[in-house]
């Protein structure tokens, strides 16, 4: 089998799996359901407040539902007892890494649309001229937390308290990509234009490509026993 | 040979501190609260150079798997957390008198705040691996990361938020300050710098004997 072809096999594989049970995409909107509570009863309904940190809020509702998705990467395989099959892939272990990655994103993505939609909805954001800069930057931030998370994931898989462990290591990591990304959404929101925000964008492309690389390279080691 | 290396920290502590107090001037403005700066400087800039060494550690332990590697890269990140961490309390104490608080949220305190606990972080995975083969990956695998995360901090942060006097030591154009305060400084870093390395001396002594007592 090609690269490509087992780095696809594992896509299809969790799709399938999660097609069946839903396991954590039903938990996972439910989750940013009660986020929503939650920030709107610890904010309170000061209209200009709130819009002061919405931008803060979306990127923490972001990140909340993405410590629970990633966090749970490879406990599928763990769960069913198929750590063993993941391991005994044959050839470059980096394609298992991309399929989990391409899996993560496509994950991470689907809330955060559901969560971007509840925003507009129940905090009464216009999204309008933004919208097209608030993807780019929505798609590079997402692609940085998933690209460590999910080899994170793998990492703290098999670790007593990985509960714990894993928001603790992927956080400090990820300070960069959080400050970017909410940064630029702060100034799209304003209706700036994504030239504006030139810097950041630069910045998660940045963060992407090393971690990317970083995670490609090395995920062999953490896979090997 | 390292109970030497021992006594030569001790000496230049010593000697730092002498410096410190009796030699360096007296700041005009700040006052004797700035003879911190002789503790502070240094505690930094020696993590700084423990945490490199770890990058380093964790690259070469992934290529050769030399548990020594991995050794000095658990050392390092010990003696780096606990040098940045008391750095962190010398600035608190500095900034307190001097800019009316402990704490506040400037880029290159930030910066140092972030690689506190990422590297804190470091440290909580080893404590919760069993497995010594495994933790040596693992940790190998979140040193690099964290090494080339370094930049990016900087940046972030550097962007998001710039009241920290400018670096004074390493600087573009040299340090301009005067010879009086020059030489205490660098007495001190050394002696910080002789520290770290007696520390890990020390500490990769008492792993590998743990090593040994566990095979």
């Amino acid at each position: 089998m090609s690269y490509a072809r087992r780095a696809l096999a594992v896509v299809w594989k969790d799709l399938a799996v999660e097609r069946r049970s839903k396991e954590t995409l039903n938990a996972l909107v439910f989750f940013s359901l009660l986020l929503l509570f939650v920030f709107q009863f610890t904010l309170g309904g000061d209209r200009e407040r709130l819009a002061a940190v919405l931008p803060g809020v979306l990127w923490l509702g972001f990140v909340l539902s993405a410590l629970l998705a990633l966090g749970r990467t490879f406990l599928v395989e763990r769960e069913h007892d198929c750590w063993e099959g993941l391991l005994l892939a044959p050839g470059d272990k980096s394609a298992i890494y991309l399929g989990k990655l391409a899996g993560n994103l496509a994950l991470m993505l689907v809330v955060e649309a559901l969560v971007l939609g509840l925003f507009v909805v129940f905090f009464d954001i216009d999204l309008g001229r933004a919208l097209p800069g608030l993807l780019v930057v929505v798609l590079l931030g997402t692609l940085g937390l998933a690209a460590v998370g999910t080899l994170f994931a793998a990492m703290t898989a098999n670790v007593r308290a990985r509960e714990l462990l894993f928001p603790v290591l992927l956080l400090p990591v990820q300070v960069p990509v959080l400050l970017a990304s909410v940064k630029a959404t702060e100034a799209l929101l304003l209706g700036e234009p994504l030239a504006a925000v030139a810097h950041w964008v630069k910045l998660l492309v940045a963060a992407d490509a090393i971690y990317v690389v970083v995670s490609l390279l090395t995920f062999d080691v953490v896979l090997e026993g | 040979m390292v109970r030497a290396l021992g006594w030569l920290a001790a000496a230049s502590l010593a000697a730092g501190l002498v410096m410190a107090f009796a030699v360096a001037p007296r700041e005009v403005t700040q006052g004797q609260v700035q003879r911190i700066m002789y503790v502070h400087v240094p505690l930094i800039l020696a993590s700084y150079l423990a945490f490199a060494v770890l990058a380093v550690a964790s690259l070469v332990y992934l290529v050769r798997r030399d548990e020594a590697a991995d050794r000095v890269a658990h050392a390092s990140g010990e003696v780096g957390v606990m040098f940045v961490g008391l750095g962190i309390a010398t600035g608190s104490i500095w900034g307190k008198p001097t800019w009316g608080t402990w704490w506040t949220w400037d880029a290159r305190l930030t910066s140092v705040a972030i690689l506190f606990v990422m590297y804190l972080g470091y440290l909580l995975l080893r404590g919760t691996l069993d497995d010594r083969e495994r933790a040596a990956r693992y940790c190998a695998v979140l040193g690099i990361v964290a090494a080339l995360d370094i930049p990016l901090v900087h940046f972030s942060v550097y962007w998001w938020r710039t009241l920290h006097q400018p670096p004074s030591l390493m600087k573009p154009g040299g340090f301009t300050g005067s010879a009086s305060i020059l030489w205490p400084l660098l007495i001190n870093l050394l002696a910080f710098v002789l520290l770290y390395a007696y520390f890990v001396a020390r500490r990769v002594r008492l792993l590998r004997a743990e090593a040994e007592a566990a095979a």
